[in-house]
């Protein structure tokens, strides 16, 4: 089977290289712009919740944090996976960029869960919390990917190793997701209150949805500078780079 | 061939595993201590206060929990040495260039260790249930969930060992990787204990954590094959 052009290019770290570049400035101001909207409109405009008051306004920034981990964690193990299987550096520099963010995200999404729980459960840390255990041990898969990486002296290596623990994760997030609800659904006896209440009002939900892809820009932006950088990291010493810099330098 | 070498490798284990008393006798104890010194980490008269409850209520609870980790530290113990004894002496070298496939090796050597390290713990931990005035049917549950979820445990473990051989001396890191990574093991467990406590029936955890067995029993190994493979190449 012949593959089309454009998919080879991902493959190509020159290509790649300039193509994330391009995106990058675009992504960061797009996101900051969206989120500035959101937050103006989240925060000023949109109505007061009948139940929770002002402190329902934390969801236009929690959600949105718990998100962005797990979807970093999500593209991190598929990343690995694609740059084990078929050895594309690149795909390694993928995984290894959105580790940090993603983890950066999910410890957000705990700080943002616990000011939220101070006033609505009376109670910063909640041990009975399916969705704060989740987190935290999302935490925990992010921290160990990067110590086993840190633990590793050569490049090649890390990825490889790595990227074997990041496939058993991925495998392993919606079982452990599972089981921590489950597990909640047992031992607790008060109901709390659902974040994701389906009938949203469109007031709260537009705003909701522009930080929500206010983040996923800005996560995006984020990553692919880091894959710049990872892509330079790699490719120090390659000829494209150096004529790339000589250009740049006269 | 396949069963040929996991056999072989399942007596070579067992038998090296026989002649180093102290490789598996060591995380046995460690579970012992642990489990001995952790009332003394809680005053007695705190244990037996908890208001409204019988008094046997906060050691029972108590016990679940500390038996429960005291499993998983102890199948974290000594596990760094589970493939590097044979990287080092350059055997599982040998056995990867063989015509046998490594997915039957690394199946020999878990098996070799869950009869080494595992059940004597499931053997063990009646034992200690009792002193923890477990009642006997939660006792059994307790030996009956461990059982179950040990395969899980020691497949976990083992692709901890697998993706650290590189390094040395690496056992905080091994500790990291597969804590969160054993959480529905335990949460299952636990509540099968819990259950079997309070007389009710537990075959709903159980039954996870049968199936979590099965997937780890038939999934692991391939990353830990590959793990090998990787860390050897």
């Amino acid at each position: 089977m012949k593959l089309p052009v454009w998919f080879h290019r991902f493959g190509s770290p020159p290509w790649v290289y300039g193509f994330a570049g391009a995106c990058v400035p675009w992504l960061l101001i797009c996101g900051v712009l969206a989120i500035a909207i959101g937050a103006y409109w989240g925060l000023a405009i949109a109505p007061t919740d009948a139940v929770q008051g002002e402190v329902y306004r934390i969801i236009y920034i929690h959600p949105q944090t718990a998100y962005i981990g797990m979807m970093a964690y999500t593209l991190m193990g598929i990343a690995a996976g694609i740059g084990f299987i078929w050895r594309i550096k690149l795909a390694h520099a993928v995984a290894v960029g959105a580790a940090p963010i993603g983890a950066t995200f999910t410890f957000g999404a705990l700080i943002t869960g616990a000011i939220w729980g101070r006033p609505t459960w009376g109670t910063y840390w909640e041990w009975g919390d399916p969705r704060i255990m989740f987190e935290l041990l999302l935490l925990f898969l992010f921290l160990g990917y990067l110590a086993l990486r840190a633990a590793f002296d050569d490049r090649d290596k890390a990825d490889r190793v790595s990227a074997i623990l990041a496939v058993v994760g991925v495998v392993n997030v919606p079982i452990i997701h599972f089981s921590v609800d489950w597990w909640n659904s047992l031992h607790q006896t008060a109901t709390v209150m659902q974040l994701d209440d389906p009938a949203m009002d469109p007031e709260m939900l537009v705003p909701f949805l522009i930080m929500v892809g206010g983040f996923t820009l800005l996560f995006y932006g984020l990553l692919f500078r880091r894959l710049q950088a990872g892509i330079v990291e790699r490719e120090s010493g390659a000829r494209w780079l150096r004529e790339l810099v000589e250009g740049a330098a006269s | 061939m396949p069963l040929q070498t996991f056999l072989l490798v399942l007596r070579r284990d067992l038998k090296v595993a026989f002649r180093r008393i102290s490789e598996w006798s060591h995380p046995l104890l460690f579970f012992i201590a642990v489990s001995a010194l952790f009332p003394l980490a809680l005053s007695p008269e705190r244990l037996a206060m908890t208001p409204g409850e019988s008094e046997l209520f906060g050691l029972q609870s108590l016990g679940i929990g500390v038996i429960w980790m005291g499993a998983l530290l102890a199948s974290l113990m000594g596990l760094d040495r589970l493939f590097l004894n044979d990287i080092e002496d350059g055997s599982l070298e040998q056995l990867m260039l063989g015509p046998a496939p490594l997915l039957s090796v690394v199946y020999g050597k878990l098996a070799a260790h869950w009869l080494v390290s595992a059940l004597p713990l499931v053997i063990l931990v009646p034992l200690v249930g009792l002193s923890y005035r477990l009642t006997p049917g939660a006792t059994a549950m307790l030996a009956l969930s461990l059982l179950i979820a040990t395969p899980v445990l020691t497949v976990l473990v083992a692709i901890g060992a697998a993706l650290t051989v590189n390094l040395r001396g690496a056992t905080a890191i091994i500790g990291l990787l597969v804590l969160p990574l054993v959480s529905p093991a335990l949460i299952f467990g636990a509540r099968a204990t819990v259950l079997a406590l309070d007389a009710e029936s537990a075959a709903g955890p159980l039954y996870f954590n049968a199936s979590l067995a099965i997937v780890a029993v038939s999934l692991g190994p391939v990353a830990i094959a590959a793990a090998l493979r990787a860390a050897l190449e």
